[in-house]
Order: structure tokens, then C-alpha cells, then sequence
């Protein structure tokens, strides 16, 4: 038995959104009178953090603390229309449409504010505290939640807004495939060293260093916990699941997670992760969608490590020991291809 | 560990904001970490009724006749509801955006084409119920021959799996029996190159694994409306796919999610609000209609599994210079959404480089097996492993650096893209360079000098001249099953009545690449000649052609 040191390599882009675009999502904001503000959506929160990531980029287009907005999703009575979480569209279509709702808000709010402090509203900032003031005067200011209050109280204003983001629906050449996918592009590049045994064919992912461009990590925590999630996702992908083991034979099917293989707690690999950001033009404050394309490059990279550790070409996926084995057996022993 | 490098693209981002940027605690956090958090399943009502369904043990059967009395008579069964209880018993998920056929039946109580589809449902006080119920339903079955190998399905033999599907593959856009990619003259870069690259790769089919399960659970409301609280990924998607099927008006139903235990594309489909509505609707109850987890395995739609041919022309100093893709996107028995994953993989390929030379056919091919349906990287990331692995193979046979090789063919701004536009906002080139520099994996100090802003030169952002051709065209008469798939090596399909597969079959010998049919090929001047001359950088962008049919390639008629 001996223990062979593969390395391997991948880099992928990932397309953004519902990829030949005709699928809206709308926002809608609204105050109370203390200034504390709702975001009603109908898009789902499966983890990723939708509610948590739209919270922040309403207060940050509204001007106001985290604190003051809360988000609720998702009710159809009281939320307006959304595609729905997939296809990487959360964060970039619906927080568009946050952004749009929450400018329209926050413009009734400054023209209270103006009303009260008897200035142009062009003339004001907001400072991200609670605080509207002139622009070089922060001793002329009001706070956002008396803006809202005479806003509702006294000049019979409502403080909302309504947003929607959608692309519009794109044609496709059938000769050609000409079309306008998307908008933008994450992307990543990643490297895998890991170790397969010659002897039981098992495969030990040791380590993994990677760069992810996310357009802007809107929330750096939520990045993180995607891309290690996805790390895992990618390794169980490439070296366990599978509902049709046999494909495409239909026989011994796993039933549950005794026979579904994943990885557990103690094959959590190691990842040393960059994050770039390059800002999409059209995403929020350049946001692009790490959720989905963070498994893509673990997958052949793997192979392609265990490629370079054993001389072993696997194709077909999962890369069970049993096809390193057979490999093995095919090429007359293990060939290392010696590590980069 | 992560670490943000702000050094790279910083002259484009203003990192000076508020909120942005900042690692804030989650909205939701404190409900979900005490256990408080509603998901759907929380939502219980007194006197809730359980639906279970009766599914199919044949891969593929007509239906001759089904006897409910015996189960009728069962403790604790409040009703069976069959296909005919279903107003609009066929659907297609993205009808709800005016795209595709109506494949899918609700209930399918005619004809099965898959291990699992459900066939009728039993609502019952208990799960346990339900079950003693189907099992004491009779149903005569006609075994059909079944096809499950995706090749094997577009020969002109295969069982028909789907009969709104002729030749069980998806029409694109009315016109052909796969989706075209062409960009260039691929096989005039194949003659004159220094290396011919090929082989064949398949990704499995994978389980989305939730841990909560897919589910709804509907109630009467007041005012003639029914509440649905549901683990959809799309609220709007599955209550105007129940509206549908149900044929009631959409403000009847009032849905309510939001919160759910993960979905990772498998909590699309809609296919227990309608239902556990119709449940409702027929016994007056709240009625829950939830996946255990072997059929959230097995009978939920899974990724599907993807089969790539990939060739490509290579020169010695590694350059790409063609890459001709054949891919069958296996998609078991009914559309769902994966005709529309397809256009994605189509405008994808070739990957994040620059070939001059690109085509691609792209079948979406029924068998009988569970319909596969959304999972993470829907349409990417089957074709990005083997494009992935592709790239290392030639690598080795070239004996370079992989991660060189890769910097030499990088997509950079400016560049024109195989679907006709152009590359921004590209990042692929500094990603390589981090994460070379973070593993320690050398590179040449010009690789580390490259930039994704310097694209767009020469023949780079041209559009080339295309060779089109009209291969698995469909209608005027000809059937899309007269249409040979581009393979030929594959025996004519023989229904396997008993296949053992007890012990994994040794590689059978397999056609590396498909050959493609040389009929009806014809250059197109898509673009003017002089495209492909690298000094011209005057070419006019071609203009749109004429407008087609739809993203899924046929409009509802």
C-alpha cells in the first residue's frame, strides 16, 4: 500500500441570474412613522441569506442602520411578485430591485427632511446613523425618524417605494445560438492536493486553496459560509453522491443517507480562500452570486489531482475507489505524474 | 481562512459604505439557532389529513385499469383522488413564462414512464393509513419497453418515453431536434492542427439533499380561499403552476414561505402545493402532502446526468483552436426545467476561454427516469468538469504547465464570446494568478504579468466566418426521430428486458467522439469574409437575426 500525493487545478466563470433574463422581481419599502423601515419581498430564504443580504442593501441605499429595516418574505398577500431563489438570481435581481424601491423611499424621506429643514433636498446626506443633515453642515440635520414621523404626521407623505428589476428576455439564433445570456460573470480557480491510497483506491482531499471574484462580497460572513459549503458540496460531488450508481441502470438506488454517500464532519477539507471583487456594472453595489458556482471548479479539479497522483483518468463521476482501482489495474500499476 | 484581496480591481470599487461590506449577523439567525424559525411543517391544524401517493414499479407501462374499491373501505381514508380530479391534468413548469409544451401530468393515471411517477393519491388521518390504503389498490399494468440510456433514446427505434416529445428530444426553437452553438469553422481548424484532443465525460445523476424536505401543507381560508404554507424556492412559481392545474383564479390562494431548510434547486417543481390544495379542496381539510426521504431520492427530481463529447484542435504552444462540444442532457421523462438549462449551457461553452473556432449540439433527450430538474449550477456544472478535465488532458499531452495553458486560452475583456457578445468584466485571469500564488504552484513571471483588461485584440474580438448547417432539422413532414443523433457507433436499440448490473460493467468500448453528420452543411456568411483576417478591426457587428421563437424554443400554442 502506498499513499500517492496528487495535485490538480480548475477554473470556471459562472453566469449570473435566469440566463436569457425575463424574470422580474419586485421590492416594495415602506416606513412607519419612527423611521424604522419593512422590506416586503416574496423570495425565499433558503440559508444563502436572501432576508439578511436585502436588509443590508436597503439601509445602505435608505441611508439608515441595519437595525431600523427589517425584511419580510414570503407571503403572497403582502409580497409583490419575485421568479423565485434559483439560478443564482437572488441577490443580484432582487436586490436591484431593493435598490430601485428603497431610492424611491428614501427620496420621500429627504424631501420631508427638506420640508423641515427648509433646504433643497438635493442639499442632503444621510450619514448611515439615524442622521440627515446639509451637505458641509452636519449642525442643520434631522434624524430619519423625525423625518418619517412629520412625513406621515404632518405633510401627509407616505414614505415607500416600489422596485422591479427584470432584463428583458433575450432571442436565440437556432442556427447560430446568438444570444445575450446574462450580465455578468463570477468566477473562480481553484487547487486541490490530496492523496489516494493504491490499495483501496480511497481518496483523502487534504487541502484546497481557491480565488473567488464575487463582484462585491456584500456580506463578507455570508461569502464565507457559501464557498466553504460549497467547497463540501463539490467534494461530495466528485467523490461520493450519486442516485443512480449504476447509471444508467436504475438498480440500487440509495433510499437514504446510510446509502447516500456524502462526506461527513471529519472529511471537511482544509480551504484557503481569496476573494476578489471586481464589481458587476449592473449588479448591487457591483454584487454578483457566489452561492451556485462555488462547487463547479471542486469537481474537476479533484480529477484532475487524482489524475496527477495516480495516472488515473477518471470521466465518469463519482470517482469511486472502485474506478481507481480498475484503472490502476489497467495501467499496470499506479502512475504518479509527480506534483507540480 | 479567507482573506479579501482589496489590491486587485481597487480603482473599481468605492469599499467606503455603511452596510455593505459588513459581516452582519443574520436577520434570521436567532430563530433558527433556538429552534423557533416557522418552516412549513410547523404550521399544524387540527384534524390534518396526509396525502401519499401511488407510484409506479414499472419504468414504463399503459395503465389498463385501475380497482380503488378494496382501499375505498381502508381505516382512517377520507378520499382517492385520481387524473380525472385534476381540471388541467398536464403542465410544464415554465408555461407560468409562456415557454414549452404542457408535458407532465399531475396525476398519471394512462400511462407511466418512470419508476415512481405518481399514478393516484390517497388522503388519509394518518401517513401510516394512506400507505395500508395504496397497497391494497389494484392496477393492471401493459409493460411497455423502456429506454435509459440517452443515446439509445433518440435512436429511431427507442420507445417513445413522452408523446408530447416526437423522437424523445425537446424542439428547439420549432426548428431542430437539439440547440445549436456555432461560431466559426471548427472542422477547418481540426485539419490544421497540431493535436486532436477528445473524450468523453459523465456527470452522475445527484440528490439535492435538503434536509428538510420538499412539502406543502394546505388549509381553508376564510372568504372561499385556501392557505398553503410551502417549502418552495419560488412562492409565485408554485402558486401560479396550482392556480393552473387547478383552474382557480390566483388571489383564491394565499401562500405562505419563505423560511426554508435548504432547497439547492429541488424545491422548484411545485409539485405537492396543487396536491395538498386539492386535498383540501376535496375533503374540507388541512391536508399535508410532504416527501419522505426515499422519495425525496428517488422519486424528487435530481440533477440529471449530462454526457459530453468534447474534441478539440490544439497547437503545440498550447493555443485553442476549436472545440467542438456534443452533449445529452438526460432528463428522464418529462421537461421540467431542463430544456431552459440547455440555451444556459449553450451560451456558455466553450468555458471561460477564447476558440476561435466553436460548436456545440445540445440534445435534451427523454427516458424513462425520474424527470431531472434544477440543482446548484444548473447547466454549468456537468459541462465545466469536463471542459475542466478536457483542459488538463491537453495540458498533458502537451506536457505544459495546466494552469499556463489555461492563462494562454483566458477569456479577457473585450473578447468576443462563441454567443456573439462581447467579454466584461472578466476575472478568470487574476483568480488563476491568487490562486497559484496562494498553493505555491508556480507559474512563468509573464503569466503573472497577464491582466483581464487586455483582451479584445485582433482576431479576439471579431466575429468569425460561420459554417451553419440545417443537421437534426424537424416539421415539413419529417419526423425528429428520422433524424440520426450525431452518433453512430451505438447499436440500434434493443430493449433490455432484464438487465443485470449486479457487479458494475467493465468500460464498455465507447465512440470518443460522435461523429457529426456531413449532411446539409452549408457556409452561411453570417459575418463578412474579412472577419477572419486578424489585421481587420472595422468589422461590423452583425446585426440581429431575425426574432425566434422562445428561451425554452417553442412558444405555447
Amino acid at each position: 500500500m502506498t499513499m500517492h500525493s496528487g495535485r490538480g487545478f480548475a477554473a470556471i466563470n459562472y453566469p449570473i441570474g435566469m440566463n436569457l433574463g425575463g424574470d422580474p422581481s419586485q421590492a416594495l419599502v415602506h416606513s412607519n412613522p419612527d423611521g424604522k423601515f419593512t422590506v416586503a419581498l416574496s423570495s425565499i430564504d433558503l440559508g444563502q441569506g436572501m432576508k439578511s443580504v436585502t436588509r443590508q442593501i436597503a439601509a445602505e441605499t435608505l441611508g439608515i442602520p441595519v437595525a431600523d429595516v427589517y425584511v419580510d418574505t414570503a407571503d403572497s398577500d403582502t409580497g409583490p411578485h419575485c421568479m423565485g431563489s434559483f439560478a443564482s438570481r437572488g441577490t443580484h435581481r432582487v436586490g436591484n430591485a431593493v435598490i430601485e424601491a428603497a431610492t424611491e423611499a428614501r427620496g420621500v424621506m429627504l424631501e420631508a427632511a427638506a420640508e423641515e429643514l427648509e433646504v433643497n433636498p438635493e442639499d442632503l446626506v444621510t450619514d448611515g446613523k439615524g442622521n440627515i443633515h446639509v451637505r458641509g453642515a452636519p449642525s442643520r440635520s434631522i434624524t430619519t425618524a423625525e423625518a418619517c414621523g412629520v412625513a406621515q404626521f404632518q405633510q401627509g407623505k407616505t414614505v415607500s417605494g416600489r422596485g422591479i428589476f427584470l432584463i428583458p428576455l433575450s432571442d436565440v439564433d437556432p442556427d447560430t445560438g446568438e444570444m445575450t445570456p446574462v450580465s455578468c460573470f463570477a468566477h473562480a480557480a481553484l487547487v486541490v492536493d490530496l492523496e489516494v491510497d493504491d490499495m483501496t483506491g480511497e481518496v483523502t482531499v487534504l487541502k484546497m486553496n481557491s480565488a473567488y471574484e464575487v463582484g462585491r462580497a456584500l456580506n463578507p460572513r455570508l461569502v464565507e459560509q457559501q464557498l466553504i459549503g460549497g467547497a463540501w458540496m463539490g467534494v461530495s460531488h466528485a467523490l461520493y453522491e450519486t442516485t443512480e450508481p449504476y447509471y444508467p441502470d436504475r438498480s440500487h438506488g440509495p433510499q437514504d443517507f446510510g446509502s447516500y454517500i456524502m462526506p461527513g464532519p471529519g472529511e471537511v477539507v482544509p480551504h484557503d480562500i481569496a476573494i476578489l471583487e471586481r464589481p458587476a456594472p449592473d449588479g448591487p453595489f457591483g454584487g454578483k452570486g457566489p452561492g451556485e458556482m462555488c462547487a463547479n471548479p471542486v469537481l474537476p479539479a479533484v480529477a484532475n489531482a487524482v489524475f496527477n497522483a495516480v495516472g488515473v483518468r477518471i470521466t465518469d463521476l463519482p470517482i469511486t475507489p472502485e474506478k481507481i482501482l480498475r484503472g490502476i489495474k489497467a495501467n499496470g500499476g499506479a502512475q504518479p505524474q509527480g506534483i507540480v | 481562512m479567507i482573506e479579501f484581496r482589496k489590491d486587485i480591481f481597487a480603482d473599481e470599487r468605492d469599499d467606503n459604505l455603511n452596510e455593505i461590506g459588513k459581516p452582519t449577523r443574520r436577520q434570521d439567525i436567532l430563530g433558527h439557532v433556538t429552534g423557533r424559525s416557522p418552516f412549513y411543517d410547523d404550521h399544524q391544524f387540527e384534524g390534518l389529513l396526509h396525502l401519499k401517493c401511488l407510484r409506479s414499479p414499472h419504468h414504463h407501462a399503459r395503465i389498463r385499469s385501475i380497482d380503488t374499491k378494496p382501499a375505498e373501505q381502508m381505516p382512517g381514508v377520507h378520499r382517492i383522488i385520481q387524473g380525472s380530479d385534476v381540471k388541467v391534468n398536464l403542465n410544464t413548469l415554465l408555461s407560468l413564462m409562456n415557454f414549452g409544451e404542457d408535458d407532465e401530468p399531475v396525476l398519471s393515471d394512462k400511462k407511466v414512464s418512470y419508476v415512481g411517477e405518481p399514478i393516484l393519491a390517497v388522503v388519509a388521518e394518518t401517513e401510516r393509513q394512506a400507505f395500508d390504503a395504496i397497497a391494497k389498490i389494484r392496477v393492471d399494468y401493459e409493460v411497455l419497453p423502456h429506454v435509459l440510456d440517452p443515446e439509445e433514446a433518440l435512436q429511431p427505434n427507442a420507445p417513445l418515453v413522452n408523446e408530447t416529445m416526437p423522437g424523445n428530444a425537446f424542439p428547439y426553437h420549432e426548428k431542430y431536434n437539439h440547440q445549436k452553438l456555432r461560431f466559426g469553422d471548427v472542422e477547418a481548424a481540426f485539419a490544421q492542427a497540431d493535436h486532436i484532443v477528445e473524450d468523453r465525460y459523465q456527470m452522475s445523476p445527484i440528490e439535492q439533499a435538503p434536509i428538510e424536505m420538499c412539502g406543502a401543507i394546505a388549509a381553508p381560508e376564510t372568504n372561499d380561499r385556501f392557505v398553503c404554507y410551502t417549502s418552495t424556492q419560488a412562492l409565485f412559481f408554485s402558486l401560479g403552476t396550482a392556480a393552473k392545474v387547478l383552474d382557480v383564479p390566483s388571489n383564491r390562494l394565499h401562500f405562505i414561505g419563505g423560511t426554508v431548510g435548504g432547497g439547492f434547486g429541488g424545491k422548484v417543481d411545485s409539485l405537492h402545493e396543487p396536491l395538498a390544495i386539492l386535498g383540501c379542496m376535496l375533503t374540507g381539510r388541512a391536508v399535508r402532502y410532504a416527501f419522505d426521504r426515499q422519495e425525496e431520492m428517488q422519486v424528487g427530481a435530481p440533477r440529471g446526468a449530462e454526457r459530453w463529447y468534447i474534441k478539440d484542435a490544439v497547437m503545440n504552444d498550447g493555443r485553442i483552436t476549436a472545440r467542438k462540444f456534443t452533449g445529452y442532457f438526460d432528463v428522464g421523462a418529462y421537461t421540467r426545467l431542463s430544456s431552459y438549462a440547455i440555451i444556459k449551457a449553450a451560451g456558455h461553452l466553450p468555458g471561460p476561454y477564447t476558440i476561435p473556432n466553436v460548436y456545440a449540439d445540445i440534445y435534451c433527450v427523454y427516458t424513462n427516469r425520474t424527470p431531472a430538474t434544477a440543482m446548484r449550477g444548473f447547466g454549468i456544472t456537468g459541462v465545466d468538469f469536463a471542459i475542466e478535465s478536457h483542459m488538463d488532458q491537453i495540458a498533458h499531452k502537451l506536457g505544459m504547465n495546466p494552469i499556463e495553458l489555461r492563462l494562454i486560452n483566458s477569456y479577457m475583456d473585450g473578447d468576443m464570446k462563441a454567443h456573439r457578445r462581447e467579454a466584461k468584466n472578466t476575472a478568470l485571469v487574476e483568480c488563476m494568478q491568487v490562486a497559484a500564488e496562494k498553493s505555491g504552484w508556480n507559474i512563468a513571471p509573464d503569466f503573472k504579468a497577464m491582466s483581464s483588461h487586455n483582451g479584445g485584440e485582433g482576431w479576439r474580438s471579431e466575429i468569425p466566418h460561420t459554417v451553419t448547417d440545417t443537421n437534426g432539422q424537424i416539421g415539413n413532414g419529417v419526423p425528429a426521430s428520422t433524424v440520426r443523433p450525431a452518433t453512430t457507433s451505438i447499436p440500434a436499440y434493443v430493449p433490455s428486458q432484464n438487465p443485470s448490473y449486479a457487479a458494475p460493467p467493465a468500460q464498455p468500448a465507447r465512440p470518443v467522439s460522435p461523429p457529426t453528420p456531413q449532411s446539409n452543411v452549408q457556409a452561411t456568411p453570417t459575418a463578412p469574409p474579412q472577419a477572419s483576417a486578424p489585421a481587420s478591426s472595422s468589422t461590423p457587428k452583425r446585426p440581429r437575426v431575425s426574432r425566434f421563437s422562445s428561451i425554452s424554443g417553442t412558444r405555447r400554442r
